[in-house]
């Protein structure tokens, strides 16, 4: 069965490259272009992977990760923050938070997908 | 029953009480011991034989009028937790161990106050213990049934006997330690136990007078009721009855807290201050109970024997007459035991009083200087003996002169009337901190001194030469001068009389000469901790301000004559320890003082510890509170105080503006910090979007071709969002740090305007947006037109790029209006959510309810604007239309 994975972001042109990597990867791709969108997006799916930005209108990446793991029926998913900030003290917030993963952009499409292999084994 | 028979009863009781005060001393610790009901059943030596026989005679003769003495207790009950607490706390911070100490302390440790309270406590408590005499002797002989028999010398007298085996025994009771301070935890039980067995007797009688001799309550209230006399024993009498209530409930009410006696158990013998908790219902159940068959034990006699004259014996001669001598001798018994209680615990406390407050001070305490220690504590234990044995001794001598005028009733009541003098010192000196020694002294002479004229003089000339006439017609035969009808108040009864005007004399005196009179400054001192008993540890111990000049040894050579040297090296050692200063000290401070005064105060009262102290301190302590006064009564450091205050005010604004300043500081330096983190984020975006594309054309050979033209023109887009940004970054900092500068030249508004839209006209067309700009008045207007246009790019591309495409308008007006150039760019766009309008001219702050279509602004745009219309000195605003769109617009300053 195809893998899912939902890509959080409001920047399209990143989106685009992501969409088209997973794809390519043999992921069911699901686009969400903020937290509220995400969370509509979880209710009807249980994704393998939530990669999610932290810097986006409406409802960010910090009060997304929240709700989901406030979610239970997403205790088993993954979820990666890939975002610009990359101070220490972002990275160590979005872990506290509960994220498995902490990405920074600018990124390597090739270490995206191996990590994201490796975290989904 | 043989006299015989009732002295070894008597010795036999006697010693009972011994033993129980022997094993309770012995077994200090013991839970029962120290039990709240203990404290609580010996504040039942209230009950005197005034109790036990007296209501018995009041109760025959005037119905319920022997009622309101044990109101007023009952009302005063559930205040003790507000009053009796403060008292006792206050007692024990300073070891206080009598009612004189603790109304002398409180006026500043005032030497002659101690003394007065001991003599006026002494006026009143002497006939009261005759009156127990009195009470013992009577029924002694009721019982031993030899009433024919006259006593032709006081030696055949059995009640010298009685006085003396008393006198003895209280003696002996009452003075194991010298400290008056420690605990007689003896004498508590046994007055308890005595508590006990007055009740339990006096309730037997009652049952037998009510249920045995009578048909139960209904039968002698059936009976009694056909006397012609019997409404007067049901009810209040009108007004002028109810006034006598009334002043005898204030009466007893006073005399709960005051007589020496009550302060002795209730205050001093306190071992916690919850006890109290117990006694509030306890003591009010007690004396319940011991007024349930007062009423009916009275009529029984009044139906059964009917002599009013022996009223007050019926308890006694109601079973006598059915011949039940075993059920009388409980009876006897249990007055007895009344009598004992009260005589015990009186003496002690007066002998207390008399040792520490008036012989000590005034004649001994020289002697005591030179003396060894263990010489000192028997002869403080002496004199307390002595002082027993003479109390009751006079008492004795009052009794024989006087007795036979004497129902227990009026003795009971004068006492109370006397000791009531002390109420204005004892309960407003607790609450309002001006009243003064001297008032107090005042106070107290005059209320005695009206006392002494309208009950005791009458009193004294009625007993001594039998003549009314002092009563009837007045002094010289004044009729405002009637000592029972002064001023033509006639309608009170004597003892209600003369608490009236005493009380309102006492206390206007208190109040007058306290207002006219400020006490000294160690006056106000102990005035403070006592009204505010709290914060006394502070003033007391705290008193590190200090004028005197002592040295260690001198105290430590004074204590030692008191305490013996074991005793004092002990306290001390846990003083220095307490405080942390080195045992080597040589000169005592404020702290050693106060400490030595209140190690004295124990052994010989608290005036006679201060002269003592004072004796080896070279000059007057001050203690912080003192200090404050006297910084407070000094003008020129009032004046310099305020200057203080003021520069200290200055002082603090400075501090304070530079914390500001700090905090301004600290806030830019976050600031910056934040629009470098959003400029790297900003800037890192486009270079993802150029990345990961970048990486996927080289890497993915087998990528589609209208995918690799959609991620070039991608990347193209990033890559001119990228320029925009830097320009704009640049531009800003340029601006906010004042390094560019203006070219300010006269301009065109309409050219300027036209040029703008003419730059942008084309991204409109392609989303089929018009700009409507119909105004073709030139105004010229001062103002660098690169800088407005730029201006003006940035409003209407905003319109734009939030106008809906085909049916987008923008219209672009100006006006000159007031010496101000307006510029107004109006869409028909989404608007702007109110929550945002605060926040649009910030810079990077880009609205959470954007398009869905992201627009790729800088973040930079408005707030740039903003600051090149600051600097034209001009100002920038936005609004929401009323309809669609928002209106934007700019004023410059004409010129």
């Amino acid at each position: 069965m195809k893998k899912k994975i939902v890509i959080v972001d409001d920047e399209p042109n990143i989106v685009m490259t992501l969409e088209y990597t997973f794809k390519k990867n043999n992921f069911e791709v699901y686009i969400a272009r903020d937290g509220s969108e995400a969370l509509e997006i979880l209710e009807s799916i249980i994704p393998d992977v939530i990669m999610l930005d932290v810097m986006m209108p409406k409802v960010d990446g910090y009060q997304t990760l929240k709700a989901i793991k406030e979610n239970k029926a997403l205790a088993n998913t993954k979820v990666v923050f890939l975002t610009a900030k990359n101070k220490a003290s972002d990275v160590e917030k979005g872990l506290k938070l509960g994220a498995d993963k902490y990405l920074t952009k600018p990124f390597s499409i090739k270490q995206i997908v191996s990590e994201i292999n490796e975290l989904i084994a | 029953m043989s006299n015989y028979v009732l002295f070894f009863i008597i010795i036999i009781y006697l010693s009972l009480l011994f033993g129980i005060a022997f094993y309770a001393e012995k077994k200090s610790k013991n839970r029962w011991v120290n039990s709240p009901i203990i404290y609580a059943l010996a504040m039942a030596v209230y009950c005197t034989a005034w109790t036990y026989y007296g209501s018995i005679g009041i109760a025959a003769t005037s119905g319920i009028d022997f009622l309101p003495i044990y109101l007023g207790p009952v009302i005063a009950a559930p205040l003790w937790i507000l009053l009796l607490r403060k008292v006792i706390r206050i007692s024990k911070q300073h070891k206080i161990s009598s009612i004189a100490d603790f109304i002398s302390l409180r006026y500043g440790n005032h030497r002659f106050l101690g003394a007065l309270v001991t003599i006026i406590c002494l006026l009143g408590i002497i006939p009261y213990i005759a009156l127990q005499l009195q009470a013992v002797s009577e029924t002694f002989q009721i019982l031993a049934d030899d009433t024919s028999y006259v006593s032709k010398s006081i030696y055949d007298d059995s009640t010298l006997y009685i006085a003396l085996i008393l006198a003895v025994f209280a003696t002996f009771f009452g003075t194991q330690s010298s400290d008056a301070s420690v605990k007689h935890k003896g004498i508590l039980v046994s007055v308890a136990f005595e508590s006990v067995i007055k009740l339990i007797f006096f309730l037997c009688i009652g049952v037998y007078v009510t249920y045995v001799l009578f048909d139960g309550t209904e039968d002698i209230y059936t009976k009694m009721s056909q006397f012609s006399n019997f409404e007067r024993l049901t009810i209040i009498n009108g007004f002028e009855s109810g006034f006598n209530w009334m002043y005898t409930i204030l009466l007893s009410f006073m005399a709960i807290f005051l007589l020496p006696r009550q302060f002795q158990v209730s205050v001093v013998e306190n071992v916690r201050e919850k006890h109290l908790k117990t006694a509030i219902w306890l003591f009010p159940l007690y004396l319940l109970l011991f007024n349930i068959f007062v009423i009916f034990i009275a009529w029984g006699g009044n139906l059964a024997i009917g002599n009013p004259e022996q009223a007050e014996y019926y308890a006694l001669l109601l079973p006598l007459q059915n011949d039940n001598t075993f059920l009388a001798s409980l009876v006897f018994l249990g007055g007895f035991s009344a009598v004992i209680s009260m005589v015990v615990v009186s003496t002690l406390a007066l002998s207390t009083m008399l040792s520490n407050n008036l012989i000590i001070p005034y004649g001994f305490l020289d002697r005591f200087l030179k003396n060894h220690p263990d010489r000192n504590a028997k002869y403080i234990k002496n004199i307390r003996r002595i002082s027993i044995f003479s109390i009751i001794i006079l008492a004795y001598a009052f009794y024989v002169n006087f007795s036979y005028e004497l129902s227990l009733y009026s003795i009971g009541l004068m006492a109370f009337v006397i000791i009531a003098q002390l109420a204005p010192a004892f309960f407003i000196g607790l609450f309002w901190n001006r009243g003064s020694s001297k008032a107090t002294i005042i106070g107290i002479i005059a209320g005695f001194s009206v006392v002494f004229y309208t009950l005791i003089l009458p009193f004294s000339i009625q007993a001594l030469t039998g003549s009314d006439d002092f009563v009837e017609y007045g002094f010289y035969g004044i009729s405002s001068l009637k000592p029972h009808a002064l001023f033509g108040i006639d309608f009170l009864s004597p003892p209600a009389h003369a608490f009236f005007w005493s009380m309102l004399v006492n206390c206007l005196c208190y109040a007058l000469f306290s207002l006219l009179y400020k006490g000294n400054y160690r006056e106000r001192n102990y005035a403070e901790m006592f009204i505010d008993s709290k914060n006394y540890k502070d003033l007391q111990d705290g008193a590190l301000v200090w004028k005197g000049e002592a040295y260690v040894a001198e105290i430590k050579n004074v204590l030692n004559k008191f305490l013996g040297e074991e005793r004092t090296n002990r306290a001390l050692n846990l003083f220095f320890k307490k405080y942390n200063i080195s045992p080597e000290v040589q000169m005592a401070d404020a702290r050693l003082i106060n400490f030595s005064e209140k190690l004295l105060t124990g052994s010989i009262g608290s005036a006679s510890a201060k002269i003592l102290i004072s004796s080896v301190v070279k000059e007057e302590e001050v203690s912080l509170v003192e200090v404050l006064k006297i910084l407070e009564e000094s003008k020129e450091t009032i004046a310099r105080n305020k200057l203080l205050r003021e520069k200290s005010e200055e002082l603090t604004k400075l501090t304070d503006k530079l914390s500001e300043a700090n905090e301004e500081l600290i806030q830019k330096d976050l600031q910056k910090d934040e629009f470098l983190d959003t400029v790297a984020h900003e800037l890192k975006t486009p270079i993802t979007g150029i990345r990961a594309s970048t990486e996927l054309l080289i890497e993915d050979a087998e990528m589609p071709k209208e995918i690799q033209a959609q991620f070039l023109s991608n990347m193209l887009q990033d890559s001119d969002r990228l320029s925009r940004l830097i320009q704009n970054i640049l531009d800003f900092e340029k601006l906010s740090n004042g390094r560019s500068s203006l070219n300010f030249k006269k301009n065109n508004i309409r050219e300027t305007i036209q040029k703008a839209i003419g730059g942008l006209r084309q991204i409109a067309s392609k989303k089929n947006i018009k700009i409507i700009s119909s105004n073709t008045s030139d105004v010229f207007a001062v103002y660098d037109e690169d800088k407005i246009w730029q201006v003006l790019t940035n409003l209407i591309s905003n319109a734009i790029k939030y106008c809906k495409d085909g049916d987008g308008i923008i219209i672009v007006d100006y006006k000159y209006e007031k010496g101000l150039l307006e510029v107004t760019v109006n869409d028909n766009g989404t608007g702007i959510p109110n929550a945002d309008m605060p926040f649009i001219f910030d810079k990077f702050f880009q609205s959470k309810n954007q398009n869905i279509i992201k627009p790729h602004g800088s973040g930079l745009g408005l707030a740039i604007s903003k600051q090149i219309i600051d600097k034209h000195k001009g100002s920038i605003w936005a609004k929401n239309n009323k309809k669609n769109g928002v209106t934007f617009g700019f004023y410059l300053p004409f010129k």
